[in-house]
Protein backbone atom coordinates (compact mmCIF):
# COMPACT_ATOMS: atom_id res chain seq x y z
CA UNK A 1 0.00 0.00 0.00
CA UNK A 2 1.52 3.44 -1.14
CA UNK A 3 1.12 6.48 1.08
CA UNK A 4 -1.61 8.92 1.27
CA UNK A 5 -0.38 12.12 -0.41
CA UNK A 6 -3.35 14.10 -0.71
CA UNK A 7 -5.91 13.38 2.37
CA UNK A 8 -9.13 15.11 2.35
CA UNK A 9 -11.51 14.40 5.38
CA UNK A 10 -14.49 15.81 5.64
CA UNK A 11 -14.05 19.08 3.93
CA UNK A 12 -16.62 21.71 4.04
CA UNK A 13 -16.47 25.04 2.10
CA UNK A 14 -19.22 26.97 1.86
CA UNK A 15 -19.70 30.98 0.44
CA UNK A 16 -22.31 32.53 2.39
CA UNK A 17 -25.29 30.55 2.28
CA UNK A 18 -24.28 28.30 -0.46
CA UNK A 19 -22.45 25.07 0.36
CA UNK A 20 -19.51 24.51 -2.24
CA UNK A 21 -18.75 21.27 -1.57
CA UNK A 22 -20.54 18.96 2.13
CA UNK A 23 -18.29 16.82 3.95
CA UNK A 24 -16.48 14.97 1.16
CA UNK A 25 -13.36 12.74 1.93
CA UNK A 26 -10.94 11.14 0.02
CA UNK A 27 -7.68 10.20 -0.69
CA UNK A 28 -4.82 10.68 -3.37
CA UNK A 29 -2.00 7.47 -3.30
CA UNK A 30 1.86 8.37 -3.79
CA UNK A 31 2.47 8.18 -8.12
CA UNK A 32 -1.40 8.33 -8.79
CA UNK A 33 -3.44 10.00 -11.44
CA UNK A 34 -6.54 10.95 -9.86
CA UNK A 35 -9.34 12.70 -11.67
CA UNK A 36 -11.96 14.78 -10.33
CA UNK A 37 -15.06 15.15 -12.66
CA UNK A 38 -18.35 16.93 -12.15
CA UNK A 39 -20.46 19.37 -13.67
CA UNK A 40 -19.98 23.14 -13.02
CA UNK A 41 -20.83 24.15 -10.09
CA UNK A 42 -20.12 20.56 -8.44
CA UNK A 43 -17.30 21.52 -6.06
CA UNK A 44 -14.45 20.62 -7.83
CA UNK A 45 -12.66 24.21 -8.26
CA UNK A 46 -13.44 25.09 -4.22
CA UNK A 47 -11.66 21.52 -3.30
CA UNK A 48 -8.88 21.91 -6.07
CA UNK A 49 -7.97 25.49 -4.29
CA UNK A 50 -8.40 24.56 -1.43
CA UNK A 51 -5.93 22.17 -1.54
CA UNK A 52 -3.66 24.08 -3.33
CA UNK A 53 -4.04 27.14 -0.94
CA UNK A 54 -5.84 29.33 -2.32
CA UNK A 55 -8.51 29.17 -0.09
CA UNK A 56 -9.33 28.36 3.76
CA UNK A 57 -11.69 25.19 4.65
CA UNK A 58 -14.91 26.18 6.35
CA UNK A 59 -14.93 22.27 8.12
CA UNK A 60 -12.70 19.42 8.06
CA UNK A 61 -9.07 18.60 7.09
CA UNK A 62 -7.01 18.94 4.16
CA UNK A 63 -3.15 17.61 3.67
CA UNK A 64 -1.02 17.96 0.84
CA UNK A 65 2.49 15.91 1.33
CA UNK A 66 1.44 16.38 5.00
CA UNK A 67 1.22 19.63 4.42
CA UNK A 68 -1.78 21.95 5.80
CA UNK A 69 -2.57 23.92 2.52
CA UNK A 70 -4.38 27.13 4.73
CA UNK A 71 -1.66 26.96 7.79
CA UNK A 72 1.67 26.08 5.87
CA UNK A 73 1.63 28.08 2.65
CA UNK A 74 5.42 29.18 2.57
CA UNK A 75 5.72 24.94 2.62
CA UNK A 76 3.61 23.86 0.00
CA UNK A 77 4.78 26.22 -2.50
CA UNK A 78 7.61 23.96 -3.69
CA UNK A 79 5.87 20.57 -3.08
CA UNK A 80 2.81 21.36 -5.88
CA UNK A 81 2.78 22.67 -8.83
CA UNK A 82 -0.52 24.03 -10.32
CA UNK A 83 -1.83 24.82 -13.52
CA UNK A 84 -4.54 27.15 -13.11
CA UNK A 85 -7.28 27.26 -15.98
CA UNK A 86 -6.34 30.64 -16.50
CA UNK A 87 -2.92 30.87 -17.25
CA UNK A 88 -1.96 33.56 -14.65
CA UNK A 89 0.84 35.01 -16.34
CA UNK A 90 1.30 39.03 -17.03
CA UNK A 91 0.61 40.00 -20.71
CA UNK A 92 4.23 41.16 -21.39
CA UNK A 93 6.34 38.11 -19.78
CA UNK A 94 7.81 36.23 -22.41
CA UNK A 95 7.88 32.56 -21.54
CA UNK A 96 11.87 32.88 -21.34
CA UNK A 97 11.65 35.23 -18.87
CA UNK A 98 8.54 33.24 -17.38
CA UNK A 99 10.81 30.49 -16.88
CA UNK A 100 13.44 32.62 -14.86
CA UNK A 101 11.47 34.85 -13.13
CA UNK A 102 9.22 31.42 -11.72
CA UNK A 103 12.47 29.35 -11.06
CA UNK A 104 13.90 31.71 -9.00
CA UNK A 105 10.94 32.38 -7.07
CA UNK A 106 11.41 28.76 -5.96
CA UNK A 107 15.32 28.59 -5.93
CA UNK A 108 15.49 25.86 -8.63
CA UNK A 109 17.76 26.70 -12.04
CA UNK A 110 15.47 27.48 -15.09
CA UNK A 111 14.35 24.45 -17.05
CA UNK A 112 14.30 25.67 -20.38
CA UNK A 113 14.48 21.99 -21.65
CA UNK A 114 10.76 21.71 -20.96
CA UNK A 115 9.67 24.79 -22.89
CA UNK A 116 11.73 23.08 -26.13
CA UNK A 117 9.79 20.17 -24.88
CA UNK A 118 6.66 21.18 -24.87
CA UNK A 119 6.71 23.02 -28.54
CA UNK A 120 7.74 26.62 -27.34
CA UNK A 121 11.56 27.12 -28.40
CA UNK A 122 10.63 29.29 -31.20
CA UNK A 123 8.74 31.63 -29.13
CA UNK A 124 10.66 31.92 -26.32
CA UNK A 125 10.68 35.25 -26.62
CA UNK A 126 7.29 36.30 -27.85
CA UNK A 127 5.15 37.76 -25.11
CA UNK A 128 2.69 36.19 -23.66
CA UNK A 129 -0.42 37.88 -25.46
CA UNK A 130 0.81 37.00 -28.15
CA UNK A 131 0.71 33.18 -27.71
CA UNK A 132 -1.98 30.74 -28.90
CA UNK A 133 -4.72 30.10 -26.26
CA UNK A 134 -2.65 26.11 -26.68
CA UNK A 135 1.06 27.73 -25.89
CA UNK A 136 -0.07 29.65 -23.08
CA UNK A 137 -1.45 26.26 -21.37
CA UNK A 138 1.97 24.60 -22.51
CA UNK A 139 3.45 27.24 -20.90
CA UNK A 140 1.89 27.16 -17.69
CA UNK A 141 1.86 23.30 -17.71
CA UNK A 142 5.92 23.60 -18.26
CA UNK A 143 6.08 26.43 -15.25
CA UNK A 144 4.22 24.35 -13.22
CA UNK A 145 6.35 21.34 -13.31
CA UNK A 146 9.76 23.01 -13.23
CA UNK A 147 10.67 22.54 -10.12
CA UNK A 148 10.13 19.22 -9.45
CA UNK A 149 7.00 19.04 -7.52
CA UNK A 150 5.37 16.09 -5.53
CA UNK A 151 2.16 16.89 -6.35
CA UNK A 152 0.95 18.54 -9.31
CA UNK A 153 -2.76 20.06 -10.37
CA UNK A 154 -4.24 20.11 -13.68
CA UNK A 155 -7.27 22.15 -14.19
CA UNK A 156 -8.45 21.68 -17.94
CA UNK A 157 -4.97 20.47 -19.04
CA UNK A 158 -5.71 20.29 -22.28
CA UNK A 159 -8.40 22.49 -23.24
CA UNK A 160 -7.60 24.72 -26.39
CA UNK A 161 -4.83 21.93 -27.35
CA UNK A 162 -4.57 20.24 -31.17
CA UNK A 163 -4.24 16.67 -30.83
CA UNK A 164 -0.68 16.45 -31.39
CA UNK A 165 -0.16 18.73 -28.30
CA UNK A 166 -2.69 16.34 -26.39
CA UNK A 167 -0.69 13.89 -27.02
CA UNK A 168 2.57 15.55 -25.50
CA UNK A 169 0.66 15.89 -22.60
CA UNK A 170 -0.46 12.61 -21.81
CA UNK A 171 3.05 11.69 -22.51
CA UNK A 172 4.70 14.28 -20.03
CA UNK A 173 1.99 13.50 -17.40
CA UNK A 174 3.51 10.00 -17.68
CA UNK A 175 6.36 10.33 -17.62
CA UNK A 176 5.96 12.35 -14.07
CA UNK A 177 3.74 9.52 -12.51
CA UNK A 178 7.08 7.22 -13.46
CA UNK A 179 9.06 9.37 -11.40
CA UNK A 180 6.83 9.43 -8.54
CA UNK A 181 4.84 12.69 -9.13
CA UNK A 182 1.14 12.74 -7.96
CA UNK A 183 -1.35 14.21 -10.15
CA UNK A 184 -4.89 15.73 -9.28
CA UNK A 185 -6.37 15.98 -12.58
CA UNK A 186 -9.71 18.03 -12.99
CA UNK A 187 -11.51 17.51 -16.35
CA UNK A 188 -14.65 18.16 -18.39
CA UNK A 189 -13.29 15.54 -21.27
CA UNK A 190 -14.11 12.16 -20.26
CA UNK A 191 -11.99 10.42 -22.53
CA UNK A 192 -9.11 11.99 -21.25
CA UNK A 193 -9.65 11.11 -17.55
CA UNK A 194 -10.74 7.66 -18.44
CA UNK A 195 -7.19 7.40 -20.34
CA UNK A 196 -5.23 8.82 -17.85
CA UNK A 197 -6.87 8.23 -14.25
CA UNK A 198 -5.93 5.57 -12.04
CA UNK A 199 -8.98 6.51 -10.18
CA UNK A 200 -11.30 8.86 -10.37
CA UNK A 201 -14.10 10.53 -8.53
CA UNK A 202 -17.50 12.37 -9.48
CA UNK A 203 -18.44 15.22 -7.60
CA UNK A 204 -22.42 16.56 -7.69
CA UNK A 205 -23.51 19.25 -5.73
CA UNK A 206 -20.92 19.09 -3.29
CA UNK A 207 -20.73 15.32 -2.75
CA UNK A 208 -19.26 12.76 -4.24
CA UNK A 209 -21.35 10.37 -5.40
CA UNK A 210 -18.67 7.78 -6.78
CA UNK A 211 -15.33 6.49 -6.44
CA UNK A 212 -12.91 3.92 -8.21
CA UNK A 213 -11.23 3.27 -11.07
CA UNK A 214 -12.79 3.85 -14.60
CA UNK A 215 -13.48 0.42 -15.26
CA UNK A 216 -15.24 -0.26 -11.79
CA UNK A 217 -16.63 3.14 -12.11
CA UNK A 218 -17.97 2.24 -15.84
CA UNK A 219 -18.66 -1.47 -14.68
CA UNK A 220 -21.43 -0.70 -11.50
CA UNK A 221 -23.93 1.62 -14.47
CA UNK A 222 -27.31 0.52 -15.99
CA UNK A 223 -25.31 1.36 -19.04
CA UNK A 224 -25.52 -1.56 -22.06
CA UNK A 225 -22.56 -3.24 -23.38
CA UNK A 226 -22.27 -2.92 -27.49
CA UNK A 227 -21.27 -6.33 -29.19
CA UNK A 228 -20.87 -5.95 -33.06
CA UNK A 229 -20.05 -8.90 -34.80
CA UNK A 230 -19.21 -9.84 -38.55
CA UNK A 231 -18.86 -13.27 -39.84
CA UNK A 232 -17.72 -14.79 -43.23
CA UNK A 233 -20.97 -16.17 -43.87
CA UNK A 234 -23.56 -13.60 -41.58
CA UNK A 235 -25.52 -15.83 -39.52
CA UNK A 236 -26.25 -13.44 -37.32
CA UNK A 237 -28.02 -11.34 -39.34
CA UNK A 238 -31.37 -12.39 -38.26
CA UNK A 239 -33.81 -10.63 -36.27
CA UNK A 240 -35.59 -13.54 -35.11
CA UNK A 241 -31.75 -14.72 -32.70
CA UNK A 242 -32.25 -14.20 -29.39
CA UNK A 243 -28.95 -14.17 -27.47
CA UNK A 244 -29.16 -14.30 -23.49
CA UNK A 245 -29.31 -10.54 -21.94
CA UNK A 246 -29.61 -8.99 -24.80
CA UNK A 247 -32.37 -6.44 -24.57
CA UNK A 248 -31.70 -4.42 -28.06
CA UNK A 249 -30.23 -5.46 -31.72
CA UNK A 250 -29.56 -3.97 -35.46
CA UNK A 251 -27.29 -4.60 -38.20
CA UNK A 252 -24.87 -2.02 -39.60
CA UNK A 253 -22.56 -2.75 -42.35
CA UNK A 254 -22.52 -6.47 -42.11
CA UNK A 255 -22.06 -6.62 -38.72
CA UNK A 256 -24.56 -7.67 -36.12
CA UNK A 257 -24.77 -5.19 -33.22
CA UNK A 258 -26.45 -6.41 -29.97
CA UNK A 259 -27.05 -4.33 -26.79
CA UNK A 260 -26.23 -6.45 -23.78
CA UNK A 261 -26.78 -6.16 -19.68
CA UNK A 262 -24.30 -9.12 -19.06
CA UNK A 263 -21.49 -9.50 -22.02
CA UNK A 264 -20.82 -12.75 -20.11
CA UNK A 265 -23.35 -14.80 -21.54
CA UNK A 266 -24.03 -12.68 -24.39
CA UNK A 267 -20.70 -13.29 -26.18
CA UNK A 268 -20.62 -16.92 -25.12
CA UNK A 269 -23.73 -17.74 -26.46
CA UNK A 270 -22.62 -15.68 -29.97
CA UNK A 271 -19.80 -17.88 -30.13
CA UNK A 272 -21.16 -21.34 -29.74
CA UNK A 273 -24.24 -20.22 -31.97
CA UNK A 274 -21.29 -19.06 -34.86
CA UNK A 275 -19.63 -22.46 -34.42
CA UNK A 276 -22.89 -24.27 -34.65
CA UNK A 277 -23.97 -22.55 -37.92
CA UNK A 278 -20.33 -24.00 -39.49
CA UNK A 279 -19.98 -19.78 -39.96
CA UNK A 280 -16.50 -18.28 -39.21
CA UNK A 281 -16.21 -15.46 -36.99
CA UNK A 282 -14.34 -12.23 -38.62
CA UNK A 283 -14.45 -9.59 -35.98
CA UNK A 284 -15.84 -9.41 -32.95
CA UNK A 285 -16.23 -5.93 -30.93
CA UNK A 286 -16.95 -5.60 -27.43
CA UNK A 287 -17.74 -1.49 -26.34
CA UNK A 288 -18.44 -0.99 -22.73
CA UNK A 289 -20.23 1.84 -21.80
CA UNK A 290 -17.61 4.84 -21.29
CA UNK A 291 -17.09 6.89 -18.48
CA UNK A 292 -18.81 9.74 -20.30
CA UNK A 293 -21.78 7.47 -20.60
CA UNK A 294 -21.91 6.59 -16.53
CA UNK A 295 -20.90 10.28 -15.65
CA UNK A 296 -24.20 11.60 -17.37
CA UNK A 297 -25.96 8.62 -15.52
CA UNK A 298 -24.96 9.74 -12.72
CA UNK A 299 -24.90 13.10 -12.78
CA UNK A 300 -28.75 13.38 -14.16
CA UNK A 301 -29.68 9.72 -11.69
CA UNK A 302 -28.31 12.57 -8.88
CA UNK A 303 -25.98 9.75 -7.79
CA UNK A 304 -29.00 7.43 -7.09
CA UNK A 305 -27.76 4.03 -8.05
CA UNK B 1 18.10 37.82 -4.35
CA UNK B 2 18.04 36.18 -7.38
CA UNK B 3 14.60 35.97 -7.44
CA UNK B 4 14.19 39.93 -6.47
CA UNK B 5 16.63 40.53 -9.53
CA UNK B 6 14.90 38.54 -12.53
CA UNK B 7 11.07 39.92 -10.59
CA UNK B 8 12.97 43.59 -11.01
CA UNK B 9 14.25 43.24 -14.44
CA UNK B 10 10.64 41.94 -15.95
CA UNK B 11 9.08 44.73 -14.19
CA UNK B 12 10.84 47.15 -15.65
CA UNK B 13 11.29 45.86 -19.12
CA UNK B 14 7.48 45.87 -18.98
CA UNK B 15 7.52 49.74 -18.43
CA UNK B 16 9.01 50.24 -21.70
CA UNK B 17 7.29 47.14 -23.22
CA UNK B 18 3.70 47.94 -22.77
CA UNK B 19 1.98 50.70 -24.49
CA UNK B 20 0.16 52.06 -21.64
CA UNK B 21 2.73 52.43 -19.52
CA UNK B 22 5.74 53.55 -22.15
CA UNK B 23 2.66 56.15 -22.79
CA UNK B 24 2.71 57.16 -18.61
CA UNK B 25 6.55 56.76 -17.57
CA UNK B 26 7.99 58.59 -20.84
CA UNK B 27 5.89 59.83 -23.61
CA UNK B 28 2.93 61.80 -22.11
CA UNK B 29 5.87 63.78 -19.30
CA UNK B 30 8.46 64.62 -22.18
CA UNK B 31 5.69 65.27 -24.86
CA UNK B 32 4.21 68.08 -22.29
CA UNK B 33 7.41 69.03 -21.04
CA UNK B 34 8.53 69.98 -24.68
CA UNK B 35 4.96 71.52 -24.67
CA UNK B 36 5.02 73.18 -22.21
CA UNK B 37 8.75 74.55 -22.74
CA UNK B 38 7.46 76.08 -25.63
CA UNK B 39 4.54 77.16 -25.29
CA UNK B 40 4.17 78.86 -21.18
CA UNK B 41 7.05 81.02 -21.33
CA UNK B 42 5.45 83.09 -24.06
CA UNK B 43 1.82 83.40 -21.84
CA UNK B 44 3.74 83.25 -18.46
CA UNK B 45 7.79 83.96 -18.40
CA UNK B 46 7.86 83.51 -14.27
CA UNK B 47 6.80 80.09 -15.35
CA UNK B 48 10.43 79.11 -16.47
CA UNK B 49 11.52 79.60 -12.64
CA UNK B 50 10.06 76.27 -11.38
CA UNK B 51 9.89 74.86 -14.61
CA UNK B 52 12.03 71.79 -14.08
CA UNK B 53 10.23 70.73 -10.58
CA UNK B 54 7.11 71.48 -11.99
CA UNK B 55 7.72 69.42 -14.82
CA UNK B 56 9.02 66.72 -12.63
CA UNK B 57 6.11 66.62 -10.36
CA UNK B 58 3.80 65.80 -13.41
CA UNK B 59 6.60 62.93 -14.82
CA UNK B 60 5.42 61.64 -10.91
CA UNK B 61 2.24 62.01 -11.08
CA UNK B 62 1.38 60.81 -14.63
CA UNK B 63 3.67 57.44 -14.06
CA UNK B 64 2.23 56.42 -10.57
CA UNK B 65 -1.45 57.60 -10.41
CA UNK B 66 -2.04 57.05 -14.50
CA UNK B 67 0.53 54.00 -15.16
CA UNK B 68 0.62 52.07 -11.33
CA UNK B 69 -2.93 51.11 -10.53
CA UNK B 70 -4.45 49.64 -13.39
CA UNK B 71 -1.93 46.87 -13.98
CA UNK B 72 -2.34 45.62 -10.47
CA UNK B 73 -5.94 45.70 -11.09
CA UNK B 74 -5.85 43.85 -14.40
CA UNK B 75 -3.26 41.50 -12.99
CA UNK B 76 -5.71 40.71 -9.81
CA UNK B 77 -8.45 40.28 -12.38
CA UNK B 78 -7.19 38.06 -14.74
CA UNK B 79 -5.91 35.54 -11.93
CA UNK B 80 -1.69 36.62 -11.93
CA UNK B 81 -2.25 37.12 -8.08
CA UNK B 82 -3.31 33.99 -7.71
CA UNK B 83 -0.65 31.65 -9.92
CA UNK B 84 1.94 34.22 -7.72
CA UNK B 85 0.69 33.54 -4.46
CA UNK B 86 0.76 29.31 -5.57
CA UNK B 87 4.27 29.93 -7.03
CA UNK B 88 5.39 31.75 -3.55
CA UNK B 89 5.75 35.04 -4.79
CA UNK B 90 4.78 37.52 -1.66
CA UNK B 91 2.59 40.34 -2.08
CA UNK B 92 5.05 42.95 -0.67
CA UNK B 93 7.02 42.33 -3.63
CA UNK B 94 4.00 42.44 -5.79
CA UNK B 95 3.49 45.79 -4.43
CA UNK B 96 6.69 47.42 -4.07
CA UNK B 97 8.52 46.19 -7.28
CA UNK B 98 6.43 47.82 -10.05
CA UNK B 99 6.59 51.14 -7.56
CA UNK B 100 10.57 50.49 -7.53
CA UNK B 101 10.71 49.90 -11.60
CA UNK B 102 8.20 53.09 -11.98
CA UNK B 103 10.74 55.07 -9.46
CA UNK B 104 13.66 53.92 -11.87
CA UNK B 105 11.62 54.84 -15.17
CA UNK B 106 11.05 58.67 -13.59
CA UNK B 107 14.78 58.86 -12.94
CA UNK B 108 15.67 58.39 -16.41
CA UNK B 109 12.76 61.23 -17.29
CA UNK B 110 14.02 63.21 -14.37
CA UNK B 111 17.49 63.14 -15.64
CA UNK B 112 16.07 64.02 -19.47
CA UNK B 113 14.17 67.00 -17.99
CA UNK B 114 16.61 68.08 -15.83
CA UNK B 115 19.32 68.38 -18.34
CA UNK B 116 17.68 69.76 -21.11
CA UNK B 117 15.25 72.57 -19.47
CA UNK B 118 18.30 74.85 -19.34
CA UNK B 119 19.41 74.04 -22.95
CA UNK B 120 16.33 74.16 -24.76
CA UNK B 121 14.54 76.43 -22.80
CA UNK B 122 17.10 78.48 -20.47
CA UNK B 123 15.38 77.27 -17.18
CA UNK B 124 17.21 77.74 -13.85
CA UNK B 125 18.70 74.61 -12.51
CA UNK B 126 18.59 73.51 -9.08
CA UNK B 127 21.07 74.85 -6.72
CA UNK B 128 20.74 72.07 -3.96
CA UNK B 129 21.75 68.64 -5.59
CA UNK B 130 20.99 66.46 -2.38
CA UNK B 131 17.75 68.44 -1.94
CA UNK B 132 16.78 68.34 -5.22
CA UNK B 133 17.19 63.98 -5.40
CA UNK B 134 15.72 64.12 -1.64
CA UNK B 135 12.49 65.35 -3.02
CA UNK B 136 12.50 63.81 -6.25
CA UNK B 137 12.75 60.67 -4.19
CA UNK B 138 10.07 61.50 -1.29
CA UNK B 139 7.54 62.88 -4.08
CA UNK B 140 8.04 59.46 -5.86
CA UNK B 141 8.07 57.15 -2.97
CA UNK B 142 4.74 58.87 -1.60
CA UNK B 143 2.86 58.81 -5.16
CA UNK B 144 3.81 55.65 -6.13
CA UNK B 145 2.90 54.24 -2.66
CA UNK B 146 -0.91 56.26 -2.77
CA UNK B 147 -1.06 54.72 -6.70
CA UNK B 148 -0.33 51.02 -5.46
CA UNK B 149 -2.73 51.59 -2.78
CA UNK B 150 -5.52 52.68 -5.48
CA UNK B 151 -4.62 49.18 -7.26
CA UNK B 152 -5.14 47.68 -4.00
CA UNK B 153 -8.81 48.63 -3.02
CA UNK B 154 -10.58 49.61 -6.29
CA UNK B 155 -12.93 46.96 -7.49
CA UNK B 156 -12.36 47.22 -10.88
CA UNK B 157 -10.14 49.70 -13.46
CA UNK B 158 -13.18 52.07 -13.96
CA UNK B 159 -12.69 53.27 -10.32
CA UNK B 160 -8.91 53.13 -10.04
CA UNK B 161 -9.23 55.78 -13.02
CA UNK B 162 -11.50 57.40 -10.32
CA UNK B 163 -9.56 57.56 -7.44
CA UNK B 164 -6.30 58.22 -9.28
CA UNK B 165 -8.23 61.21 -11.17
CA UNK B 166 -9.51 62.85 -7.46
CA UNK B 167 -5.44 63.33 -6.70
CA UNK B 168 -4.55 64.03 -10.64
CA UNK B 169 -7.02 66.68 -11.29
CA UNK B 170 -6.58 68.95 -8.30
CA UNK B 171 -2.49 68.24 -7.99
CA UNK B 172 -2.31 69.82 -11.50
CA UNK B 173 -4.66 72.62 -10.98
CA UNK B 174 -3.84 73.47 -7.21
CA UNK B 175 -0.60 71.74 -6.68
CA UNK B 176 1.67 74.44 -7.98
CA UNK B 177 2.54 73.65 -11.72
CA UNK B 178 0.53 76.01 -13.27
CA UNK B 179 0.12 78.60 -10.57
CA UNK B 180 2.47 79.26 -7.71
CA UNK B 181 0.45 78.51 -4.47
CA UNK B 182 0.74 82.02 -3.15
CA UNK B 183 -1.70 82.86 -5.81
CA UNK B 184 -4.09 80.35 -4.67
CA UNK B 185 -7.01 81.97 -2.42
CA UNK B 186 -6.73 80.69 1.27
CA UNK B 187 -9.18 77.76 1.31
CA UNK B 188 -7.57 76.39 -1.93
CA UNK B 189 -4.50 76.85 -0.52
CA UNK B 190 -4.98 75.21 2.45
CA UNK B 191 -6.93 72.16 0.61
CA UNK B 192 -3.70 71.83 -1.38
CA UNK B 193 -1.88 71.17 1.32
CA UNK B 194 -3.22 67.90 1.26
CA UNK B 195 -1.54 66.96 -1.71
CA UNK B 196 1.90 65.39 -2.63
CA UNK B 197 2.14 67.59 -5.63
CA UNK B 198 1.91 70.79 -3.07
CA UNK B 199 3.94 69.52 -0.39
CA UNK B 200 6.65 68.51 -3.34
CA UNK B 201 6.88 71.76 -5.45
CA UNK B 202 7.49 73.73 -1.88
CA UNK B 203 10.02 71.05 -1.17
CA UNK B 204 11.53 71.50 -4.30
CA UNK B 205 11.42 75.49 -4.01
CA UNK B 206 12.42 75.83 -0.68
CA UNK B 207 15.31 73.22 -0.79
CA UNK B 208 16.49 73.10 -4.07
CA UNK B 209 15.50 76.04 -6.31
CA UNK B 210 16.92 78.58 -3.96
CA UNK B 211 13.36 80.46 -3.61
CA UNK B 212 11.15 80.77 -0.99
CA UNK B 213 9.23 78.02 0.33
CA UNK B 214 5.20 79.17 1.27
CA UNK B 215 5.49 77.02 4.18
CA UNK B 216 8.00 74.47 5.87
CA UNK B 217 9.89 72.61 3.16
CA UNK B 218 11.47 70.27 5.78
CA UNK B 219 8.26 69.43 6.96
CA UNK B 220 6.97 68.77 3.37
CA UNK B 221 9.63 66.22 2.78
CA UNK B 222 8.96 64.58 6.47
CA UNK B 223 5.04 64.41 5.06
CA UNK B 224 5.64 63.00 1.82
CA UNK B 225 8.18 60.14 3.20
CA UNK B 226 5.73 59.27 5.88
CA UNK B 227 2.96 59.31 3.83
CA UNK B 228 4.86 56.91 1.21
CA UNK B 229 5.08 54.81 4.12
CA UNK B 230 1.61 54.67 5.14
CA UNK B 231 0.82 53.99 2.25
CA UNK B 232 2.65 50.85 1.37
CA UNK B 233 2.19 49.47 4.67
CA UNK B 234 -1.88 50.12 4.38
CA UNK B 235 -1.75 48.72 0.75
CA UNK B 236 0.11 45.62 1.83
CA UNK B 237 -2.60 45.13 4.75
CA UNK B 238 -5.42 45.15 2.53
CA UNK B 239 -3.80 43.60 -0.27
CA UNK B 240 -6.31 40.74 -1.95
CA UNK B 241 -4.83 38.06 -3.79
CA UNK B 242 -8.34 36.79 -4.61
CA UNK B 243 -9.38 37.96 -8.47
CA UNK B 244 -12.61 39.22 -7.62
CA UNK B 245 -11.26 41.38 -4.76
CA UNK B 246 -14.92 40.80 -2.86
CA UNK B 247 -13.35 39.66 0.37
CA UNK B 248 -11.55 42.72 1.47
CA UNK B 249 -9.44 42.29 4.45
CA UNK B 250 -10.19 45.41 6.15
CA UNK B 251 -12.48 48.39 5.05
CA UNK B 252 -11.21 50.32 2.30
CA UNK B 253 -11.34 53.64 3.90
CA UNK B 254 -8.29 52.64 5.94
CA UNK B 255 -6.72 54.41 2.75
CA UNK B 256 -7.50 57.61 4.11
CA UNK B 257 -4.66 56.92 6.53
CA UNK B 258 -1.87 58.15 3.56
CA UNK B 259 -3.81 61.92 4.08
CA UNK B 260 -2.61 61.68 7.87
CA UNK B 261 0.87 63.37 7.64
CA UNK B 262 -0.56 66.12 5.54
CA UNK B 263 -3.54 66.96 7.99
CA UNK B 264 -1.26 67.00 10.45
CA UNK B 265 1.19 69.49 8.47
CA UNK B 266 -1.43 71.73 8.29
CA UNK B 267 -2.71 71.34 11.69
CA UNK B 268 1.16 72.59 12.72
CA UNK B 269 1.43 75.24 10.17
Amino acid sequence: MKDSVIEVRDFRKTYGDLVAVDGISFDVQQGEIYGLLGPNGAGKTSTLESLEGLRSPDGGSLRVAGIDPAREPRKLRNVIGVQLQSAGLPESITPDEAMKFFCAYHDVAPRFDLLERLGLNEKRNAQFFELSSGLQRRLALALAVAHNPQVLFLDEPTAGLDVASRVELHNLMRELQANGTTIMLATHDMAEAEEMSDRVAILLRGKIVTIGTPMEITSTGAGLTKVSVRTQGGSLINPELHFPAVSQQSVKDDYAIFFSTDIGPTVSAIIAHIEVQEDTLIDLRVERPSLEDRFLEVTTTGGAQ
Amino acid sequence: MNAFVNHFSFEFRTGIRNKQLLLMNYLFPLGLYLMMGFIMPEINPLFLESMIPAMVVFAILAATLLGLPDPLVNAREAGIFRSYKINGIPSSSILTIPALTTILHLVIVTVIITATAPLLFDAPLPVNWPNYGLTFIAMAFACAGISVLIGVISASSRVTVLWSQLIFVPSMLLGGLMLPYSMLPDVAGKISQLLPATQAMNAFNGLAMDKVADFDPTGSVIALLLSGVLAFVVAIYLFNWDSRNTTPRGHPLLALLVLLPYVIGLLLA
